[in-house]
């Protein structure tokens, strides 16, 4: 069957089998190898995409539904010569060890930023209307990806830096 | 996953008539695609619902809030009205998964997802809810995930979704569409049902229903909304026990008491007798203990799942006392000035 996706701002036309999942179109059919493949359960976040707009684990959406939807990647959020933020964060504050969680790390981070933007609450918000990105937080929004390196402290370091760049700009 | 013909419904009519007993709905698909790329669920069908006009919605209804089948978890824990007047459905909500699946699950799917039981997912092991008649691995298997409460000889299953426990506590209706296009409303407390001698069957919708929304009535004016989820780590996992609680304490006597207990059972549990012996009392640990006695006192049904006893026990010990004030959200004595 055929699906029409935007992936990373351009037009699409896949080929699948209905059982394909998205996860599967992106690397197998497009050739997007960047997002990666952890337990195809839902369990680790290795598989995180931006499926219009919002952060989901690709390897539980099934391609055929999501016709006419935009996907963004690891791919679409920077280049080599030309990384995002995030990117550069967690290139500076060393945010990975074997590197296979870090395009899921990064584009949960991503949506993560988006999210408190939108004054999104979590878990462990003592307030539900005014949350604040403490260490605390950030680990609770950002458990939907496992590390099996560990490297949680400097994830959160990248991501913290970020988020005060950010919070410096809407200041200045 | 093995082969299936997928159908895209565009209306409440189309989906209708295209399911039958070897179709399944999809909607966000977190629970149902997991089951199917193991072959525990099998559907020759899938009927995407996921276009059809008018389930996204959360609309106001008077006092009521009506939530549509497809409202993600994301969009209901973050609805301000919901916020506002059923904190605890948002406190559930977020206990629950992660913010990439919640982003996908939907309001329906959520109360409609399978049990964690790992013989379920084990197409070597015998299971009456997955193979009706084959027998229950988890009888002499191991079994902490189990339930507590309204088992039966045949399956002894938990039901994990944190969203439905705060749905039943604050007494949430399922509204039902079957095929000829009828709908019924249905209380959460009858929707799903106890597994007997038919385990498989977990509640009572007909093979071409459609769940499209859940109400909740009124919100509790007053009320300290606390919901308290114990589990193996911190968060991204399923509970052991979990207890939703709506409380209101007047002039030093508790006036309400809406409780729900989760992962205990096969379905959100609730216990009148407990409710009844706090309601028109002072809130005190002793009065606490008595009703945290009380719920914990059957008998488990599986010897690893003794140590949801004492958990639940003291689980809702640590929420009353929030919920009337006595200890913040970490457990700590507010002091009385
Ligand atoms: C790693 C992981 C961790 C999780 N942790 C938690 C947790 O801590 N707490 C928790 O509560 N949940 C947890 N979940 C479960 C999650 O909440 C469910 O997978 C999700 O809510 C299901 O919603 P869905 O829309 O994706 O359902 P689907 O997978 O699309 O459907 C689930 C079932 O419901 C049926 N269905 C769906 N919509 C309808 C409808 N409108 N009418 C009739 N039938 C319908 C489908 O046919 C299917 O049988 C977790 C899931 C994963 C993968
Ligand atoms: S407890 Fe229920 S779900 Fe688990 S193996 Fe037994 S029949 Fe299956
Ligand atoms: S590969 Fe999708 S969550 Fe692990
Ligand atoms: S850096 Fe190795 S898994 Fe995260």
């Amino acid at each position: 069957m055929q699906t029409k996706l935007t992936v990373n701002g351009e037009a699409q036309t896949v080929e699948h089998d209905p059982r394909a999942t998205l996860l599967d179109t992106l690397r197998d059919g497009l050739g997007l190898s960047g997002t990666k493949k952890g337990c195809d359960h839902g369990q680790c976040g290795a598989c995180t995409v931006l499926l219009d707009g919002e952060r989901v684990n690709s390897c539980l959406c099934l391609t055929a539904m999501h016709d006419g939807q935009e996907v963004t990647t690891i791919e679409g959020i920077g280049s080599p010569d030309k990384l995002s933020a995030l990117q550069k964060a967690f290139v500076e504050k060393d945010g990975y060890q074997c590197g296979y969680c870090t395009p899921g790390q990064i584009m949960s981070a991503t949506a993560l930023l988006q999210e408190m933007q939108k004054g999104q609450a979590s878990y462990v918000s003592d307030d539900l209307e005014v949350p604040k990105l403490t260490d605390d937080e950030m680990a609770e929004r950002m458990s939907g990806n496992l590390c099996r390196c560990s490297a949680y402290p400097l994830i959160r370091e990248a991501i913290a830096m970020v988020a005060d760049q950010e919070n410096e700009g809407a200041q200045a | 996953m093995i082969p299936f013909d997928y159908t895209r419904a565009d209306a409440l009519e189309d989906a209708g008539k295209a399911l039958d007993a070897k179709a399944e709905v999809i909607a966000g698909g977190t629970n149902l695609l997991d089951l199917m790329k193991i072959q525990v669920m099998t559907p020759e069908k899938l009927v995407d619902i996921t276009r059809i006009d008018g389930l996204s919605e959360i609309t106001k209804d008077g006092d009521k809030l009506r939530i549509g089948a497809l409202v993600t978890n994301t969009a209901l824990a973050n609805d301000a009205n919901v916020r506002k007047g059923w904190p605890l459905l948002s406190r559930a909500i977020l206990a629950g998964a992660s913010a990439q699946i919640r982003n996908k699950a939907t309001t329906g799917g959520n109360l409609l997802q399978r049990t964690r039981c790992p013989y379920f997912y084990d197409t070597s092991q015998a299971c009456n809810k997955r193979a009706p008649g084959t027998g229950c691995a988890a009888q002499g298997g191991s079994g902490r995930m189990l339930a507590l409460f309204g088992t039966s000889e045949h399956c002894l299953a938990a039901h994990p979704s944190d969203m439905a426990t705060a749905m039943t506590a604050l007494d949430a209706v399922v509204e039902i569409r079957s095929a000829d296009g009828e709908t019924r409303q249905v209380p959460i407390q009858a929707f799903y049902q106890g597994p007997g001698d038919t385990p498989h069957i977990e509640n009572v919708l007909a093979e071409d229903d459609l769940v499209t929304a859940v109400i909740l009535p009124a919100p509790l004016e007053g009320t300290h909304q606390v919901y308290r989820k114990v589990r193996d780590r911190a968060s991204y996992a399923f509970a052991l026990v979990t207890v939703a609680a709506a409380v209101k304490v007047e002039d030093g006597k508790i006036v309400r008491a809406d409780m729900a207990f989760g992962s205990i059972a096969p379905h959100p549990f609730q216990n009148a007798d407990v409710k009844d012996m706090l309601v028109g009392q002072a809130p005190s640990d002793a009065l606490f203990a008595k009703a945290a006695d009380a719920l914990t006192r059957a008998e488990a049904p599986h010897p690893d799942v003794e140590y949801k006893r004492p958990l639940l026990r003291r689980t809702l010990i640590a929420t009353l006392r929030q919920a009337c004030g006595l200890s913040d959200a970490h457990g700590v004595d507010i002091a009385k000035v």
